[in-house]
């Protein structure tokens, strides 16, 4: 793969990227709709993210008088780990000559970058908040970082390979395979993206109550463009995170080789899971209450005892 | 000219010896001491490592140096070992000894020349372990080391909790080193005590299983594995800073680099539970640190413990390296080391670059503990970005030089299912999670650290005069953090280095046994298997983060305005409202209760002055060191039923030992 | 047997329903409500059902096929119904109360999940049937009930816990040599069956004494 790069690839890849970029906010409008559908209102329209950042960039930056320039410098470098991670991650093809820079304990390091940034920016400011949702995020962080990374060296075990393009590739090659390891793998990282997407049950994105919040303490200081770049950062994080699931655990459809008829198909396909998986993320979040914050760690350890299983399970069943 | 690599090693070390006689000579000489013989030792450090470098592709080479007793020569020998080590200890040296110079003040107890004694005499002995190659003259400078070092740990000694740590250090460094006497004697087997002959000794089993714990023992102790770690949050923040930073960074890898020695270079097979127990010691061990870290108030005590986290970290890629070894699994050995001796390295340049960040923050405004300091990133610039250089290393965030370790030794954890035995392919893996957990809560640590001392805002009203550090600092701090980019972007190069310590250790090294390099990624077994590129990670990130800057402000603008922050309505915020250090460290004491000792001293509704105090401290201090003293005390206070105070019973111990002496010869 | 079921496929669908029997019992020992742990044993019972069947249809072997029904009448509608009609007549709707926490109790979990792989290898090597792979997670799921009877402190729960092993012999007796005799299935069955209801009388008579369904009140009963 490294002696393969190619421009049709390289092209393909940046057209994958402008279009994940462009694309995050509609799957977070879509999530959000739904939601409002379950619970019998008229909902906000799919497209109420775009005026919101539309809303936000044309505003002032209102930045607090302590404010270093790290606070003011971090939603630029979040933004940039997400475009980055979702480079990474294989959406509409697998020929991405970006993946050999890093793989898939990289994807998590960079995801983890990111969430260190944010904290320090949140602790910035100095107020009970920001300080708070800071050390909130970062225990959620803790617990919920070993469980995503065992459930990617289970998918790793079973394709030999911790890059994520060669796993969707051996993956979807497989005759249909029933992995039971990858059943408990699939659960465990259903409650990780939870935690880390700031979802109900582990946080509620709409909240705006002190005692109830993790993500939105850290970003309470923020406003104008730094806000709409941080809720932009935040529905690619979605994005990236409903890619993994699918290329991991439903990766019939994605494209192998860098052809324009297999892309082409390739997106109503991803346009049509990540509807169906937004759907459902909209359905586990009306089904659910929100935890008390220290229930968190229970469910996260939890979501770490599957994936352990999920390994275990390879080791006796698989090999 | 021709000078061996290990002549001028030796000539440097001996530098460094006169070095610290010149300043014995000039005790109260600070100007002459610091901007003179620091800076001239730091040169020396840079020679060492260039030497270092240039030797590490050599072949061995001895000598023996008519010094110690007549008929006791030095044996001393350079191999790649003992290169990739003294290039540590060049290159840290060289930035750490530059900061001193600027950062040496008066009237800190210890005078400026004595202490130039005693840290040049540390340096030369630690130069001088890495290339003993005889039991006797390891064992000397071992000690010489374990005693500068104490010496330059109670260098404040007029506070007695100095005295009191600088006590502990010592004591477990001698239990520590009578261990490793003892593993020497069993390693010689009744032959010579040089390395060399002791090379030749076949062991049984028995022996060498008795060799390798009586080392693991020893070295660990020097090392701080659990159980034996206690000495080291006590004596790291009673040190001076740059003294802390060379403790943590080279005199914890000589003790590595001492288990090295002893189990891959003078025994000659390993056995697998060797490793197995290693890697067990070292998760604790990575544990234990991370997790105390994360609830201490102390500046320098939560940077001892997560040196502790870190060699966890290197005993775990040294146990599974014996595992894979002893299963005759070369290549994948290869691997597992090479993670280690990379961590070994990284360690040494990020911790040493964080401690030396906080030893400008205690000059600046006299607080160590983080209840009293905050918002720092306006007052001291410079040590603030250089400092988030170093916490980010640590934390492990690409594309920084943390990761790149964390990643090889993942990378060897996702091969451990094909080992042969059942129970260890289906155990080691879980050690992986173990391994991850460790990881991410010491990114937790270092945002703690980081935001609670530099962001945020300052918590007296005193940290307003601080003062950034001095050029020479700053120097310092800018080669280490030079350091921890560099190796993060450039690992292939890094690792063709490591290649050559691995080889000889194991026979095939990571390059031969995966047949994979290329420059720019690095794919340590094959690109298709796993392949990482930090230098077009960091590129496309600010690339990425440039255009998203370019593009708001075409599109949009810049405008800022400034304005208090959200107070919720409440006007009376200050800067004690934020989140303490012990604040931040809740959930982890919450969630790892069971890991801790606290007695909490809790209000009541009917108290007139409340009081709430929690103490958190370590299990293994009441379960094993004190029953240990209560017994030694208990054994002693037999012996002093000798002393009768009267004069005939003395006589009558000299007569008796007269007869049974008669009685012997008979 | 159908064409497209091949070989490999039963396995796998096999290997899948192993594991979330498995799962379930996982959730069992983390489960907090007592209602939710009747529940999550209707749905083993029905899993066990599913599994029975798919080796009755995949092998031909049709004792099976009464087996699956005879699991499926007791664990998923008889059972059920006597214990929910026991806590409501006990008016015991309480939590589940555990005797060491549930992060402590899912990591040992774990640990006996990882010996009983180990000790079924050598022996699933021996057996021939496709189902042999499945006989380390029997195993897990018999430790695993055990562990659960062992953590908990009161009496409901525990007996959860007792059935819980039986459908887990049950499972291992199925995948080791396709299932049991008919004779030994149905003493075995009406076993359960008793137990349940000896039990359930013994409930109300530790109720009487003690004016609470917490097992620990039983150790006064030893000599003083």
């Amino acid at each position: 793969m490294l002696s393969e790069f190619s421009w049709a690839g390289a092209s393909a890849q940046l057209t994958e990227i402008l279009l994940a970029v462009l694309l995050a906010p509609l799957l977070l409008g879509w999530v959000n709709q739904c939601r409002a559908w379950l619970q019998n209102k008229s909902g906000p329209g799919v497209l109420r993210p775009y005026l919101m950042l539309r809303k936000l960039m044309a505003k002032d930056a209102v930045v607090a008088h302590g404010a270093s320039p790290l606070f003011r410098t971090a939603p630029y470098i979040v933004f940039g780990c997400m475009v980055l991670a979702v480079a990474i991650v294989p959406t509409l093809g697998t020929d991405l000559p970006y993946a050999p820079a890093a793989d898939a304990i990289a994807l998590v390091g960079i995801l983890a970058l990111a969430r260190v940034f944010i904290s320090l920016a949140a602790m910035d400011i100095g107020t009970a908040f920001g300080t708070l949702g800071a050390r909130r995020e970062m225990m959620i962080g803790f617990l919920a970082e070993p469980a995503l990374l065992i459930v990617l060296f289970t998918a790793s075990l079973i394709s030999q390979s911790t890059s994520l393009a060669t796993t969707v590739e051996t993956l979807s090659h497989r005759e249909l395979a029933i992995y039971p390891s990858l059943a408990f793998a699939g659960v465990a990282f259903t409650m990780v993206s939870l935690a880390e997407n700031a979802r109900i049950p582990v946080d509620n994105p709409a909240t705006h109550l002190e005692l109830t919040m993790i993500h939105e303490a850290m970003v309470l200081e923020y406003s104008g463009r730094h806000l709409a770049l941080i809720e932009w950062a935040a529905s690619l994080k979605l994005f990236v995170y409903s890619c993994v699931g699918i290329a991991l655990f439903f990766p019939f459809g994605i494209a192998q080789g860098g052809d324009a008829a297999g892309l082409l198909l390739a997106l109503p396909t991803l346009a049509f899971k990540l509807a169906i998986g937004g759907f459902l993320l909209a359905v586990i979040e009306t089904l659910s209450a929100k935890m008390r914050i220290f229930r968190a760690p229970e469910f996260l350890g939890t979501a770490f005892m599957l994936a352990v299983l999920a390994l275990l399970l390879h080791a006796l069943l698989e090999t | 000219m021709s000078v061996t690599p290990l002549a001028a090693a030796l000539a440097i070390a001996a530098a460094w010896l006169a070095i610290a006689a010149i300043g014995v000579c000039a005790p109260h000489a600070l100007r002459f001491v610091a901007k003179v013989l620091y800076p001239l030792g730091a040169l020396a450090g840079l020679a060492l490592a260039a030497t270092a470098l240039v030797a590490i592709s050599q072949p061995p080479d001895e000598t023996v140096l008519p010094l110690g007793l007549p008929d006791l020569p030095f044996h001393f020998r350079i191999d790649a070992l003992s290169a990739f080590f003294l290039l540590i200890l060049g290159s840290v040296t060289a930035g750490v000894s530059v900061f001193a110079a600027g950062y040496l003040r008066p009237g800190e107890g210890t005078l400026p020349g004595v202490q130039c004694l005693w840290y040049h005499l540390f340096l030369a002995s630690m130069a001088l372990v890495l290339l003993a190659n005889d039991a006797y003259a390891f064992m000397v400078t071992w000690e010489t080391m374990a005693v500068s070092s104490f010496f330059l740990v109670t260098s404040d000694h007029r506070i007695a909790e100095i005295r009191r740590a600088g006590y502990l250090y010592l004591l477990i460094a001698h239990v520590g080193a009578i261990a490793i006497l003892m593993c020497f004697g069993v390693l010689h087997g009744f032959g010579d005590y040089t390395f060399a002959s002791i090379r030749q000794v076949e062991l049984t089993p028995f022996w060498a299983t008795v060799a390798f714990l009586l080392a693991l023992f020893g070295f660990g102790a020097k090392a701080g594995i659990v159980p034996l770690h206690v000495w080291l949050p006590e004596a790291h923040p009673a040190a001076p800073s740059p003294v802390s930073a060379l403790m943590s960074a080279v005199m914890l890898k000589t003790a590595i680099y001492g288990m090295l020695r002893v189990t891959f270079d003078l025994l000659h097979t390993q056995i697998w539970w060797w490793g197995v127990l290693a890697l067990a010691i070292g998760l604790l061990t990575a544990l234990f640190g991370v997790v105390f870290s994360a609830v201490q108030s102390d500046m320098k005590r939560l940077l001892a413990w997560s040196s502790i986290e870190n060699i966890g970290f290197i005993v775990v890629g040294f146990g599974l390296g014996v595992t894979f070894a002893a299963y005759k699994m070369y290549g994948l050995a290869a691997l597992a080391l090479t993670a280690m001796l990379y961590h070994c390295l990284n360690h040494a340049y990020f911790k040493s670059l964080l401690f030396l960040a906080t030893g400008a923050v205690l000059h600046a405004t006299k607080e160590r503990g983080l209840g009293k300091l905050g918002g720092l990133i306006h007052r001291m610039p410079w040590v603030a970005w250089l400092a988030l250089v170093g916490a980010l290393a640590i934390a492990g965030m690409p594309p920084l030089n943390g990761f790149v370790s964390e990643w090889l030794l993942l990378q060897a954890f996702l091969f451990t299912p094909n080992l042969p035995d059942s129970y260890l392919n289906m155990l080691v893996p879980v050690a992986a999670a173990a391994i991850a957990l460790a990881a991410a809560l010491s990114a937790y640590v270092m945002v703690k650290f980081y935001g609670v001392v530099f962001l945020g805002q300052p918590r007296e009203e005193k940290l307003a005069q601080a003062h950034d550090a001095g050029i020479l600092e700053r120097i310092g701090l800018v080669w280490l953090a030079a350091g921890c980019v560099a190796f993060g972007v450039l690992p292939v190069q890094v690792i063709t280095l490591l290649d050559f310590v691995t080889g000889p250790m194991l026979g095939t090294n990571l390059s031969k046994a995966t047949g994979a390099t290329h420059w720019l990624f690095l794919a340590p077994i094959s690109a298709e298997r796993a392949s990482y590129s930090p230098a077009l990670v960091l590129v496309g990130l600010a690339v990425l983060t440039g255009l998203a800057w370019l593009a708001v402000r075409r599109f949009y603008h810049g405008r800022v305005r400034r304005a208090p922050p959200w107070d919720c309505g409440y006007p009376l915020l200050n800067a004690r409202m934020q989140d303490t250090a012990e604040g931040f460290g809740q959930p982890v004491r919450q969630v790892f209760e069971p890991f801790f000792r606290m007695t909490r001293e809790l209000p009541s509704a009917f108290d007139a002055a409340p009081r709430y105090r929690v103490t958190v401290e370590d299990h293994l201090w009441y379960w094993c060191y004190l029953p240990v003293a209560r017994l030694v005390d208990r054994l002693t206070g037999f012996v002093t039923l000798l002393q009768r105070g009267r004069i005939s019973v003395y006589l009558l111990y000299s007569f008796g030992t007269l007869l049974v002496l008669l009685f012997l010869v008979r | 047997m159908s064409q497209f079921l091949t070989p490999a496929l039963t396995g796998q669908i096999i290997n899948l329903l192993a594991a979330v029997l498995l799962l379930l019992s996982f959730a069992m020992l983390a489960q907090r409500r007592i209602l939710s742990l009747i529940d999550l044993f209707a749905a083993q019972g029905f899993v066990l059902t599913l599994s029975t069947a798919f080796v009755a249809w995949a092998t031909g072997q049709t004792h099976l096929w009464w087996s699956a029904g005879l699991t499926f009448a007791l664990k998923v509608l008889l059972l059920p119904w006597i214990l929910h009609r026991l806590i409501r007549r006990l008016n015991v709707k309480w939590d589940v109360e555990t005797l060491i926490n549930i992060p402590t109790t899912m990591l040992f979990g774990l640990l006996l999940v990882i010996l009983a792989f180990n000790l079924a290898q050598p022996v699933s090597a021996l057996a021939g049937t496709i189902t042999k792979g499945t006989l380390g997670i029997a195993l897990a799921i018999v430790l695993l009930s055990f562990l659960m009877m062992i953590t908990r402190s009161k009496a409901v729960p525990q007996v959860i816990g007792f059935l819980a092993m039986e459908n887990s012999l049950f499972f291992a007796a199925t995948a080791a040599t396709y299932g049991m005799p008919m004779v030994v299935e149905l003493g075995i069955a009406l076993d359960v069956l008793v137990g349940v209801i000896i039990l359930g009388v013994f409930f109300f008579q530790i109720r009487e004494r003690f004016d609470s369904l917490d097992i620990r009140h039983l150790e006064k009963l030893k000599e003083e």
